[in-house]
């Protein structure tokens, strides 16, 4: 009998882990790569875009592994769509550098390289953030970023979780 | 015809700056001063200061000391007494006190004192039914107030005490077990040995996860001391984090436990306080907080009770039965003092 005055510290009892549980891949993956970044077009009708790659074991992205490229403008929209229909704080995007596109600069305004490198290291942390993220997962514009092809920008807004089994 | 103007002064200050008149000090000595413990207890402005320390039912007794500060002019006053005050006060409304104990004992009818003197009093099997308080909004204190009554000024001395309210362990006390998450994305189960907690105790328990979908950082329990005063539409709430104890470090898996153990005697708490004469309340609250890579917090409130255990030993037990439980202390193996007790029992 365990003395009163002293306090049972004892553990309480646990199942004992399963081995395949303990040594098992996490089910929490989740990478995304942001690189290659092109510049499409010419004169002032250029642009840049990223190659923005996922790979993943969470069950509530219907590819494991998808491919698409995106614009600074397509990150944007994602954003602006997350701020006015989800609950979240939004992590920030890198900066729009409007001074940049001004004429008369001494070097390749937003093209430049080293500019370019900022931007997608910016844009990297940021989709990896978000895309972890319980609530923005919830939502249909953050699968149409990552995995269709384009962006509908005339997409119905909506969630995805909650469907009914079977769907 | 000459007309006399009688101008009246009248001071309105401390006489005994100008040394006029007559004026004491007062000192009150409790009877059982040398031998009654002292708890400690943190004032209004966070200094800590022990205090004689009183329970329930207790019987306040002692004297006060009168001493003259010109000694040989007599102290004309117009009654002395001494009041024992049990009493809430709210730090946004305080000029009013809410008195829930109020004892008083007259020493003296009007008159003088010639020299200094001593009143003894005694406030016999007091009821203090509630335990001494400082908080962010609120107190609650016992004290004994001696008052020399005089036309313009009184003089007065107050002595503070501090109450704490005991409790024995409950009856009923059972685990705090439950299942939750985020659907599809974090699921677990947390178990907490007990519902009540004395205060030195320990909260033994575990979490266990079920599913992991989120990349987990680290896992904590807060303690969360919510203090609420007020009632209807103008209700305060305080919340305080009195401890962050980290349970795990790293990304757990599914199947995984994570033992809980927590100390509750390194941690300034108090017992929980419910409705205190219907002004104020003070409540516990265990928080378990999971924070992810990005340092998302998902976290999960459960309340606990806290009681105070008295430290006093119980004498309950029967001479007889104190001397049969000795016998089985001394020897080696139970089962000989099972045998020796047997035969001392027959013979």
């Amino acid at each position: 009998m365990s003395d009163p005055t002293v306090a049972d510290t004892r553990r309480l009892n646990s199942k004992p882990q399963d081995l395949t549980d303990a040594y098992g891949p996490p089910s929490n993956f989740l990478e995304i790569d942001v690189y290659d970044p092109q510049t499409i077009g010419v004169g002032r009708n250029r642009f840049t875009t990223y190659e923005v790659r996922m790979r993943t074991n969470l069950p509530i992205f219907k590819l494991k592994d998808s491919v698409v490229r995106r614009r600074y403008s397509d990150f944007e929209w994602l954003k602006n769509e997350l701020e006015r229909d989800s609950k979240i704080v939004v992590p920030p995007l890198p900066g729009k550098a409007l001074k940049r596109q001004l004429p008369f600069r001494g070097d390749e305004g937003i093209f430049e390289e080293s500019f370019i490198e900022e931007r997608r290291v910016g844009l990297e942390q940021f989709i990896n953030r978000l895309a972890g993220h319980p609530l923005a997962q919830n939502e249909r514009c953050l699968h149409m970023f990552l995995q269709d092809e384009s962006i509908d920008r005339n997409y119905i807004p909506g969630k995805v979780r909650n469907l009914p089994k079977g769907t | 015809m000459s007309t006399h103007t009688f101008l009246s002064v009248t001071i309105h200050h401390n006489m005994s700056f100008f040394s006029f008149g007559q004026s004491a000090e007062i000192d009150v000595v409790l009877t059982d001063a040398e031998t009654r413990k002292k708890a400690e207890h943190k004032t209004e402005d966070g200094k800590k200061d022990k205090y004689f320390l009183f329970y329930d039912g207790e019987t306040v007794s002692g004297k006060i000391n009168i001493t003259l500060k010109n000694p040989g002019k007599r102290l004309e006053h117009q009654g002395i007494k001494i009041e024992f005050v049990g009493q809430i006060e709210l730090y946004y409304d305080r000029g009013n006190h809410h008195e829930f104990v109020s004892l008083v004992k007259d020493l003296a009818r009007p008159g003088e004192l010639t020299q200094s003197q001593t009143f003894d009093f005694e406030f016999t099997h007091v009821e203090k039914p509630y335990e001494t308080y400082t908080g962010q909004n609120v107190k609650l204190r016992y004290f004994l107030r001696a008052t020399v009554s005089r036309r313009l000024n009184d003089i007065s001395k107050e002595m503070d005490i501090v109450v704490h309210t005991l409790s024995t362990y409950p009856e009923l006390n059972s685990s705090i077990k439950m299942e939750v998450g985020i659907e599809d994305c974090l699921h677990i189960e947390f178990e907490y040995n007990k519902s009540k907690y004395h205060l030195k105790d320990v909260i033994v328990g575990k979490i266990y996860f079920l599913l992991v979908r989120i990349k987990i950082k680290h896992m904590e329990i807060d303690i969360i001391k919510r203090e609420t005063t007020g009632t209807g539409p103008s209700v305060y709430h305080e919340n305080d984090t009195i401890a962050k104890y980290e349970i795990m470090d790293g990304a757990p898996v599914r199947g995984e436990s994570i033992p809980i153990r927590l100390f509750l005697a390194g941690y300034e708490m108090t017992p929980t306080m419910r409705d205190i004469n219907k002004k104020f309340s003070v409540r516990y609250y265990l928080n378990l907080v999971l924070i992810d890579e990005e340092e998302r917090r998902y976290f999960k409130q459960q309340e606990i009770t806290l009681w105070r255990k008295g430290d006093v030993v119980r004498k309950s037990m029967s001479s007889q039965a104190t001397i049969g439980a000795q016998r089985f202390e001394g020897s080696a193996s139970s089962e000989s003092a099972l045998e020796k007790a047997a035969r001392e029992d027959s013979g």
